[in-house]
């Protein structure tokens, strides 16, 4: 076992945990943070998306400890002082989730995207988005909903 | 109406209720939740297609660090549990009923396909259940397995369960046979086509899970799973399975993401960790990862036909004569029997008057996971077969494809098919010129040379599918074999407050019931839309319910609540009569206000609910106090979603990569509650049968039958850079059949997507054949070895 100390929605967190634990599993059953999802075993999915120092990362590609001391969002820490995030917002607006499952990986995914790329077109969108996959809504919601929250956020 | 309620009434694009915890992490799957001194369970898995048992030792697992027990089939057995059962029997046409092997939930003395459940461990953690499942030590006779559909019924082939000599559950038949070979000796012409209708993996996103409990103090199992119908999981364990008495097992299907049929079904895991709750002493959680929902989802799909449609001199359709063999798996699923038969041959008659049909299916066992129900099934099976010999016959003839199929519609309604089926109202002609306009049918050939002069293959492809959703009448499928019937329940609660709770027998799982169920209840009631709460998935609340599949929960979940609320309305005005000292005649309710007609008496909704639930005024009346009323629907008819979708693909010869230039769909759902969500429902329908015709294929070697396709790096899931925007258009014939007219939308996508778009393939490649999925390699290959459509004729 190792104390594995992180910032995780602005509150400092540590944990003693199995040396081998991954990012995702600190986050969902140590924290108890269950927004983040796991839906594939070989980093395909891209539900389990969180930022790390601010960049969009598969959580279930990095060991817990290697994010030690670093600056962790998931999809709860996103909304700000009550206010959905844009992207949030855009979601809902275009009916960019059905089951929900894959969407907190859409939505921190698409939040790295348009912060990136601030000149979106639905050609970059849709090739961005390779690393998440939805079963649900055949991605033409998702790309509106992710133009919409890039304009709204230009 | 109130403004606020008009911008969400039926017919508006609401924005979605249940989308507020999804949005910000706060959804509740059945992962997401923890039990009190939970242990963990992990399913030791059979690493061979077809084995013997010699023996199982589980000496070292039940030592492992941190756990608490392992479960054999032994075990099971000896608590005299019974197996997992198929609820359709299906009748072959010697009129002996299909051969049915036994499913153990835990495997006994042979397993019969790849992930097949060997044993179960229970530790204190996840990880330690995992570790000591590898340290059981099984003695496998390894035997040759059945795995190719095509040979698995020779006499030489190894046998799935000895009770199906040949492989051969059912020999079953539908049409009239006489009938059609004469159709076929009087035929101009005879066109023919060898199709396989490719097997599927389903990949909800949320892999299944389940968490049992047992109360030792009351003796109640509760049973948290990834369910689609969740008091059909009860009763089958229950009633079937032996698990518990129904009225001392709960079962609660919370967040599910996700479902496409796969989660409809009974599963060893489920099972078991209800079962073994009660051995243990403490909750069992499991959650299924990606490999094994690849290895033991039920799959979809996977027939090989042969299909021969008969012509007169005009291009009229005189007849079709189908033979189909349709896997089963190794064992039979929940609903597996009903979809090749009743859900595929039914439906063969597509929007075409066809005068005589006869279609054979062979259900067959192979050593690989059961198939059963997966969006749409059996439907897209029917409609890819009549869709690709309709548009091959129109090539055969010469005849342009969108003007055969005009000439064979069903103009006149009600039309009787000859394969059960009384197709109740359409227009398929309206649905066929609003997509060719959409589609700018004309412009075609322009965009096929401008394509040209890139160096690009341009093809177009139609589909003018019918499906049979609603599901079902329960008399109707009850005389065909299902061991349930297919009505819906709802009850609707109002609260002294004026607010309403809805009990729905439906199951959300993507499909956004929370919302639109509410704007239905919202617009009759004249109350905000926030004020409906939605209750569905936990048999603890809902009396009873079918479920979400079929696309039925619309047609039949929302009839119930439609019968419910006649209900609650007709209370309501007597009570509204009696406070105002009124007629019931003379009541109007309107914009959620009783008046007395003709005078300035009236009464609000909330102040009515009160009145109801005080019932002060009661006296000298025989009102009983509250307001809540129950209703069951079971529907009369299926109701018959119609439409046409038109696909334009672009091939890279070079590559053999097929991109979709253009995609139209336009559909006849009947009434639409909520444009928004239906629309969601058909991209995501279009986009798994875009999945189904260039990318998706679950595949096994034909040796060993290890399945070859067991991840997201070997199985082809559509991503968002292989699919296009889909432009959709609607027109609406009302189904007769229910109060709201509704048809349902949840599977049309899927069921007419994959002949479209490989009837464009073959119009881009001019050949008459190609496979599914119609890969870069495959597309390539038909590139080098092409023969032109005109050299085969």
């Amino acid at each position: 076992m190792s104390v594995v100390a992180m910032t995780v929605n602005g509150k400092s967190v540590s944990a003693d945990v199995e040396p081998r634990t991954l990012l995702v599993t600190y986050i969902r059953d140590t924290l108890g943070l269950t927004g983040t999802h796991i839906g594939c075993d070989t980093s395909q999915c891209g539900a389990c998306v969180v930022h790390v120092d601010g960049k969009a990362v598969k959580s279930c590609t990095m060991l817990a400890a290697q994010a030690e001391g670093a600056e962790v969002t998931t999809v709860e820490g996103l909304a700000q002082d009550g206010e959905l995030h844009p992207v949030q917002k855009a979601f809902r607006e275009h009916h960019g989730l059905q089951c929900g499952y894959c969407t907190p990986g859409m939505i921190m995914t698409a939040v790295d995207l348009i912060r990136r790329k601030p000149d979106l077109d639905e050609e970059t969108v849709r090739e961005q988005l390779e690393g998440n996959i939805c079963r649900c809504t055949g991605y033409h919601n998702i790309v509106k909903a992710i133009l919409a929250a890039s304009n709204e956020m230009r | 109406m109130t403004a606020e309620i008009s911008e969400t009434g039926i017919g508006k694009p609401a924005r979605r209720k249940e989308d507020f915890r999804f949005i910000t992490g706060n959804g509740h799957y059945t992962d997401d939740i923890n039990r009190p001194h939970q242990t963990h369970a992990s399913f030791l898995r059979s690493p061979h297609a077809h084995a013997r048992i010699r023996s199982i030792d589980i000496s070292d697992a039940e030592k492992a660090e941190g756990v608490l027990a392992v479960f054999t089939g032994q075990d099971i057995a000896r608590d005299e549990l019974g197996g997992l059962i198929c609820g359709w029997t299906v009748t072959s046409k010697d009129g002996e009923p299909m051969k049915v092997g036994p499913h153990p939930v835990l495997a006994l003395d042979t397993v019969r396909y790849v992930g097949d459940h060997v044993a179960m461990v229970v530790a204190e953690t996840r990880e330690q259940a995992e570790a000591a499942a590898e340290l059981i030590d099984v003695d496998y006779d390894a035997l040759p397995a059945a795995v190719s559909l095509a040979s698995c019924q020779n006499g030489d082939a190894p046998q799935v369960h000895p009770e199906a000599p040949r492989n051969t559950c059912f020999e079953w038949e539908l049409g009239n046979k006489a009938e059609t070979e004469a159709a076929f000796s009087k035929a101009a012409r005879i066109v023919s086509l060898d199709l396989e209708n490719n097997r599927l993996i389903p990949n909800a996103m949320e892999p299944r899970a389940a968490i049992g409990e047992f109360d030792k103090g009351t003796g109640d199992y509760t049973l948290w799973t990834t369910s689609q119908n969740p008091h059909v999981a009860r009763l089958v364990l229950s009633a079937f399975v032996g698990v518990a008495p129904e009225h001392k097992l709960r079962v609660i299907a919370p967040d599910v993401g996700g479902g496409f049929g796969s989660k409809i079904f009974i599963y060893s895991e489920e099972t078991a960790c209800a079962w073994a709750s009660a051995k243990v002493g403490r909750p069992i959680k499991w959650t299924g990862n990606r490999s094994e929902a690849f290895l033991s989802d039920a799959h979809g799909r996977d027939h090989l036909s042969k299909a021969e449609l008969a012509l007169d001199a005009d291009g009229k359709m005189l007849g079709l004569r189908v033979k189909t063999v349709a896997n089963l798996g190794a064992y039979l699923s929940t609903f597996s029997a009903a979809v090749p038969t009743y859900l595929y041959g039914t439906l063969l008659s597509g929007q075409y008057d066809l005068p005589a049909i006869h279609v054979e299916v062979d259900g067959v066992y192979t050593h690989t996971a059961p198939v059963d129900a997966y969006r749409g099934a059996g439907r897209p099976e029917a409609t890819y077969l009549i869709e690709r010999i309709a548009e091959t016959a129109a090539r055969e003839i010469g005849m342009d494809p969108a003007e055969f199929r005009r000439k064979n519609f069903v103009r006149e309604f009600p039309h009787q098919t000859p394969v059960i089926m009384n197709y109740d109202i359409g227009n398929y002609e309206a649905s066929l010129d609003a997509a060719l306009e959409a589609i700018d049918y004309k412009g075609f050939p322009a965009r096929r040379a401008e394509a040209e002069s890139r160096g690009k293959l341009r093809g177009i492809g139609f589909s003018t599918y019918i499906e049979a959703c609603g599901l079902a009448p329960s008399a109707a499928v009850g005389s065909l074999g299902a061991g349930v019937g297919l009505w819906e329940s709802a009850e609707v609660r109002v609260n002294p407050t004026g607010n309403i709770d809805v009990l729905t027998g439906s199951h959300s799982h993507g499909q956004g019931h929370e919302t639109t169920f509410a704007q239905l209840v919202s617009s009759r009631l004249g109350v905000p839309l926030d004020d409906v709460e939605i209750v569905h998935g936990d048999t603890d609340k809902v009396q009873f319910g079918m479920g979400t599949y079929g696309s039925r929960s619309g047609a039949v979940g929302m009839s119930a609540i439609s019968r419910a609320l006649d209900k609650i309305e007709a209370k309501a005005k007597k009570i509204a009569a009696h406070l105002m000292e009124a007629a019931v005649e003379d009541i109007v309710f309107e914009n959620g206000t009783f008046t007395v007609q003709g005078t300035d008496k009236s009464m609000a909704w909330a102040e009515l609910s009160l009145a109801a639930y005080t019932a002060h005024g009661f006296a000298g009346s025989d009102l009983e106090p509250g307001l809540k009323e129950g209703a069951f629907y079971d529907p009369t008819n299926f109701t018959f979603p119609a439409g046409c979708h038109i696909c334009e693909v672009e091939i890279d010869p070079d590559t053999g990569v097929t991109k979709i230039a253009n995609f139209v769909a336009v559909d006849d759902f009947g009434t639409i509650i909520n444009p928004m969500i239906v629309e969601g429902q058909v991209h995501g329908g279009i986009a798994q049968g875009v999945g189904q015709a260039l990318l998706e294929h679950g595949v096994y070697d034909p040796e060993s039958g290890q399945l070859v396709t067991g991840s997201y790096m070997d199985y082809c899931m559509p991503r968002a850079d292989d699919l296009p925007s889909f432009r959709l258009g609607f027109t609406t014939t009302e189904c007769p059949s229910n109060p709201l007219g509704m048809k349902g939308c949840g599977e049309a996508g899927a069921i007419a997507s994959p002949p479209a778009i490989i009837n464009a393939v073959t119009d881009a490649l001019n050949i008459r054949e190609i496979a599914m999925p119609a890969t870069p390699a495959r597309v390539w290959a038909a590139l080098q070895a092409r023969q032109p459509r005109a050299a085969a004729e």
